[in-house]
């Protein structure tokens, strides 16, 4: 993204918005489009650049080791730091089997590391 | 608001605050071990790829107090040589420990396989294929500490400020993140190891959560830094082409095992030119390397996208095949193979030398208040050596784990009633910091962050001078006094992501203030600081730099380097 040379191609990424995932509400965002980037990378690049209050859960930055990033692009369970920027475009959603905590935020913490009261 | 209790906080779930838990459970201990991610799984061990340096003379012969001295010649004169005994020393035996908990080590039956890193004399850094140690270190330790039913494991709990009274800390006040909830935590003794630092660089290795957190709530409370201005800037990772799921630090393996050619845009070898060797034995220290590839670039002989080429188009795809199987399918997938192309590399910050000052029991100078891991300075002094920071946050962390267990009766519980008053306190001079309305609208903590990244890179980064330090303190002191407090993190409880990125930087302008002020004191290039207008070494500056706040303001000093008087002893050969 930081060297974004094809300036004037964009992806459009549909993003899920809200903590209520009955009221399902997308968001458009159009991001730069580079060969070879990731959909994390576009993520990232939205936070940095558009909207910082969209959140996603990542760690090691498109290393895959520290597994966070998994949701759902376009209907398929992926790791969004594997799942390559397409020009055409993604649709990009939570985890429907956890518990939605907002945006792209899944509750995929185990049961015995929370703060119990 | 929440209260909570527990004998020991470990603030961060990598190898060393995992360790730490183990060790302090195990002396009796309650523990809440946090983590601002998911236990285990933030931080840098799980990204760790390959080498553990322990002298186990399983390869070849060997002996712990060569270990040591292949450290101190490496840490070129500025090593706490006790803090570096306790790492080689005790390394060989946590590797063992970590076998038993059934960690996969490469191994030949009996043998753990041991490869050659630059620097070390004898081949003696142990791993896990392929280029998978840090997860299979992390999946150890995290199923230990489950085993254990006096630590309770929090994921997603945010550390924001020590309490500390009478320079003895009481306890912290955190954020449930998850929860949007703040959370007064009453702790007896409590251990950082939130590892380093090197996310403040625009071009690193890190993961997201390394911004120097461990270090900023250890100055915020009153204990010292030290030899701030040594970051480690790692030579050869990845540049082009645009490679994603794997570390960009993945090459260093690659060259451990099969060698690998590193060219200059002339496709000629260059190493040689700037005193070191690089043959197919890879010993080229790291300091040397990267400023030899900067150098290369400058002299505009750099590989089109501002590094050098690696080459390992001398090697047969078996060849790459039976090294790393499952890793060239991953470059495979990213379009690159090997055996047809050169890849470009170019330094990243990688590691952190300096950290929190310590003595052997691993205690800063509060009471109670203890680090571990890559967060502690000294071990490594101007430049680490490749494998040493695995070994480090597995002996610092059980050290720190059971320093903090032994204080614990000698010291009361913060009340619950003081816990709430600090937390309010806290809380109060936090939104005092966060302006009702901001001024500048267009300006975000994260824009703030990407600027800041980009002058650490360009002005503290791999060759600095006289000039660009100026410049970097300067602006960040800019920063950090006239437009950080004016920034107001949006509003929103449950998951909000401006306000840890607020948080972030808060620490991140702290560290970085301290890193530039070291920087610009010592007057002479040594290690990882290179001072293009300093090019030598000098001996008034054979000292440690110790950095402390004091009346509000950062304040650097010179201290002596702690020596330790050894031996070497005879290598041998073990199996065990």
């Amino acid at each position: 993204m930081k060297n974004n040379k094809q300036q004037n191609v964009f992806a459009e990424l549909s993003i899920f918005r809200g903590a209520n995932s009955t009221k399902p509400e997308f968001e458009t965002f159009r991001v730069p489009f580079q060969q070879g980037a990731s959909i994390l990378d576009a993520l990232i690049w939205i936070n940095d650049n558009v909207d910082e209050s969209l959140s996603f859960r990542y760690s090691c930055i498109n290393a895959n080791a520290c597994k966070e990033c998994m949701m759902i692009i376009d209907g398929q369970v992926e790791y969004a730091c594997l799942k390559k920027l397409q020009k055409f475009g993604s649709k990009l959603e939570p985890l429907p089997n956890k518990t939605l905590i907002k945006d792209l935020v899944t509750d995929i913490v185990p049961p015995k590391e929370k703060l119990l009261s | 608001m929440r209260f909570v209790e527990t004998d020991v906080l470990i603030v961060g779930a990598g190898a060393a605050g995992m360790y730490a838990s183990i060790s302090a459970a195990r002396s009796n201990a309650t523990v809440m071990l946090c983590d601002k991610s998911l236990i285990s799984r933030g931080g840098a061990t799980v990204m760790a790829q390959m080498t553990v340096a322990a002298a186990l003379g399983h390869q070849e012969a060997d002996h712990w107090t060569h270990h040591l001295q292949d450290t101190i010649k490496s840490g070129q004169e500025l090593c706490n040589e006790k803090l570096s005994y306790l790492l080689c020393k005790n390394a060989p035996e946590k590797i063992r420990q970590m076998r038993d908990w059934k960690t996969n080590w490469a191994n030949d039956n009996e043998r753990i396989r041991q490869v050659l890193a630059p620097g070390h004399g004898v081949k003696r850094c142990c791993y896990v294929d392929f280029l998978n140690t840090g997860p299979a270190v992390a999946r150890t330790l995290r199923g230990e500490v489950a085993k254990l039913k006096n630590v309770t494991r929090v994921s997603g709990l945010t550390i924001i400020d020590l309490v500390v009274e009478k320079n003895r800390v009481m306890g912290a006040i955190g954020l449930n993140t998850e929860a949007g909830e703040y959370v007064s935590i009453s702790a007896k003794a409590i251990v950082l190891a939130a590892g380093g630092l090197t996310q403040l660089f625009a071009r690193n290795s890190a993961s997201k959560n390394m911004g120097g957190d461990s270090h900023a709530l250890a100055l915020r409370a009153g204990a010292n830094l030290m030899d701030m201005e040594f970051v480690q800037f790692f030579p050869i990772g990845h540049l082009a082409p645009r490679l994603v799921g794997m570390d960009p630090i993945m090459w260093d393996p690659f060259r451990y095992k099969l060698g690998g050619r590193l060219l200059n845009g002339h496709e000629e070898q260059f190493i040689e030119n700037y005193g070191g060797e690089d043959g197919d034995a890879y010993t080229v220290g790291r300091d040397l390397a990267a400023y030899a590839i900067l150098k290369e670039c400058e002299a505009g002989r750099g590989s089109p996208n501002g590094g050098a080429w690696l080459s390992f188009q001398h090697l047969s795809k078996a060849e790459l095949d039976e090294a790393f199987g499952p890793i060239i399918k991953k470059l495979s997938a990213n379009d690159i193979d090997l055996t047809k192309q050169a890849i470009e590399v170019a330094p990243i910050a990688h590691y952190h030398m300096g950290g929190i000052e310590v003595n052997e029991s691993m205690e800063t100078r509060v009471k109670g208040l203890f680090a571990a891991g890559e967060c502690v300075g000294g071990a490594n002094g101007a430049n680490r050596l490749s494998g040493n920071a695995i070994p480090e946050a597995f002996v610092f962390g059980e050290i720190a784990g059971a320093s903090a267990a032994n204080t614990i009766s000698e010291t009361p519980h913060l009340s619950p009633q003081i816990g709430q008053n600090s937390l309010l306190n806290s809380l109060v001079e936090l939104s005092r910091q966060q302006k009702q309305e901001s001024q500048f609208k267009t300006v975000t903590s994260r824009k703030l962050l990407f600027k800041l990244q980009k002058l650490m890179w360009e002005n503290v980064g791999v060759l600095r001078n006289k000039q660009g330090l100026k410049i970097a303190i300067d602006e960040i002191r800019r920063m950090k006094n006239d437009i950080f407090p004016n920034l107001k993190p949006a509003s929103g409880t449950v998951f909000n992501t401006s306000l840890m990125d607020w948080l972030d930087l808060r620490n991140s302008l702290l560290c970085a203030e301290a890193i530039c002020l070291a920087a610009n004191e010592r007057k002479e290039s040594r290690g990882a600081h290179q001072m293009e207008d300093i090019p030598f070494k000098s001996d008034k500056y054979r000292k440690n730099q110790i950095i402390s706040i004091i009346d509000g303001h950062l304040v650097s000093r010179w201290q002596d380097v702690q020596k330790l008087e050894f031996e070497l002893e005879k290598k041998c050969w073990t199996t065990v």
